[in-house]
């Protein structure tokens, strides 16, 4: 039985639109002003995510051992070394290796190094990955401690100040991104009602001819889901054409190292889904809060 | 048909507007509600369609109390019925066709006897030729055609209206009596609340009157006992 009117409520509502054309013009605009500050939040959001994770991941500690320890002491100090709490993976790199490292890092002028070939200053190195990078600080204070530590490298305030950075963008961006999402809800609920009001005639005969109320509330229904996703389809072609020629045209240009930002295939597509989900949810949560109080439920 | 025993209603702001209404209407009856403004006639209609619910007391339609009825239920009493307005209530978007198709639809007929029977009614209200007009388009006497092919076309045994020609110059109202008459001879119950002296006294049928929420007389072929 129902999907014989589904047909009908389908039309309806793609009609209804037509018929209270400013007010559709007036819904759809105002959820895609808000879904397009709520998407730059979310672009914005998911970029630092992806950069601090990036930074998060080249996080070690490069420990330098002391010349002056034995074999064996240097393989106790890997055993200890894996024992300090957050301390994910370690790995040896010898002197040589590092002075291959620091010829590669150099280039065209590594032949400057050559000199050292005999005799290698650099140390013996252990190479300290952490579970969790943000505590970068409280691991090199442990890893000190240890026996034939001569000394730590790890960026030291250059890390601490970044994460600070990103930990506090990403609570503000979450806090805007919760507080939009109200703010749209009410503002659609707020423009449906007014539709409704305009519609309350509808509505009232709807209700004296016999109609039940889940089959008032359809065309309602979908036309909150098709408000949503009109709404959302403008700011995601602006957020995705902006997007694209910021991540083509101005990040490849500079290069620069750690600015790293998602690649638009699969992000913008993501970003699309997302977008045309809060706006028909918001959609449908907002018809059927306005519509409630004149079906006497 | 409509029985209602010891019906009292008092609204929230503590208006009593039925005090004590014991009615029985037959099957197959056409009655008139009058009595002056504010003495009950609307909340006495609405009882029966189920638009107010009784403080106390039993309104029984073909013998079920719908006062007991759960809102869920309401939709299918009112399928059984058909309600007409003094302001028509028609939707100004869609044509006289579709208005009076409009409660079939909600019933989910086929649309080939949709069509059937739509064109059928708006043959009997004399409105067949003008299926495409806007009802802004057409006279008020029309409009209430149009209203009037809507309450029966899902062939109701029982048709209530409240002030029909309330808004109609006399030789209208005349012709929509006369339709009324027309529907109530095909078996239908017709209860009508009015105003209009002149129908009440010239088409006789039976007169129900309400003052201050109490029916205070109840006359078969009455007339109609008012100035006004």
């Amino acid at each position: 039985m129902i999907f014989k009117s589904l047909f009908y409520h389908f039309k309806e509502s793609w009609k209804n639109l037509f018929r209270n054309a400013w007010m559709t013009f007036a819904s759809v605009s105002s959820v895609a002003m808000t879904l397009l500050i709520l998407g730059g939040f979310i672009v914005m959001t998911m970029n630092l995510n992806y950069i601090t994770q990036g930074v998060e991941n080249k996080v070690e500690i490069r420990v330098h051992i002391d010349r002056t320890a034995e074999k064996d002491e240097v393989t106790a100090m890997r055993s200890k070394l894996e024992h300090v709490k957050n301390v994910k993976s370690v790995e040896f790199s010898s002197k040589d290796d590092e002075l291959e490292l620091m010829r590669e890092s150099w280039g065209k002028n590594s032949s400057v190094l050559d000199m050292f070939e005999q005799n290698n200053p650099l140390h013996d190195v252990y190479v300290v990955k952490l579970v969790n990078p943000q505590d970068v600080e409280k691991a090199a204070k442990d890893i000190e401690s240890i026996d034939f530590v001569d000394k730590l490298q790890y960026g030291k305030g250059f890390v601490n100040n970044l994460f600070n950075v990103t930990r506090i963008g990403r609570y503000v961006g979450i806090g805007l991104i919760v507080g939009l999402i109200f703010t749209t809800i009410f503002l659609i609920s707020n423009t449906i009602k007014i539709t409704i009001i305009a519609r309350r005639r509808e509505i009232e005969i709807m209700r004296l001819v016999g109609a039940t109320n889940a089959f008032i509330r359809w065309p309602f229904f979908l036309e909150g889901i098709w408000l949503g996703t009109l709404g959302a389809a403008i700011p995601i072609g602006i957020l995705s054409l902006a997007y694209y020629y910021l991540y083509t045209n101005v990040v490849e240009r500079l290069n620069v190292q750690f600015l790293q930002l998602l690649p638009p295939n699969p992000f913008l597509y993501q970003l699309a889904g997302i977008l045309i989900g809060i706006g028909s949810i918001i959609g449908v949560l907002a018809s059927l809060m306005s519509i409630r109080k004149f079906l006497k439920v | 048909m409509i029985e209602m025993i010891d019906v009292y209603k008092s609204y929230p702001n503590g208006v009593n507007a039925l005090n004590g209404i014991n009615i029985k209407i037959e099957p197959g009856e056409f009655v008139y509600i009058v009595g002056p403004s504010g003495s009950g006639k609307t909340t006495f209609i609405k009882m029966m369609y189920r638009e107010e619910k009784p403080t106390s007391g039993a309104v029984l339609i073909n013998g079920k109390d719908v006062a007991s009825y759960k809102n869920s239920k309401i939709p299918l009493l009112r399928r059984n019925m058909g309600v007409i307005f003094q302001d028509y209530k028609l939707l100004t978007n869609l044509n006289v066709y579709e208005n009076v198709a409009y409660s079939l639809l909600v019933t989910e007929e086929t649309r080939t006897r949709m069509k059937r029977r739509v064109m059928d009614v708006l043959e009997l209200v004399g409105l067949k030729h003008k299926i495409r007009m806007k009802p802004q388009e057409l006279s008020g006497g029309e409009q209430q055609r149009v209203s009037i092919a809507r309450s029966i076309v899902r062939n109701p045994k029982l048709v209530i209206a409240d002030e029909p020609t309330g808004n109609l110059d006399p030789e209208t109202s005349i012709g929509i009596l006369k339709l009324f008459e027309e529907i109530n001879a095909l078996g239908t119950t017709i209860v009508m609340a009015t105003h209009n002296k002149d129908l009440v006294n010239n088409f006789r049928h039976r007169v129900i009157a309400i003052e201050n929420g109490e029916i205070v007389r109840d006359e078969v072929k009455g007339e109609y006992g008012y100035d006004i």
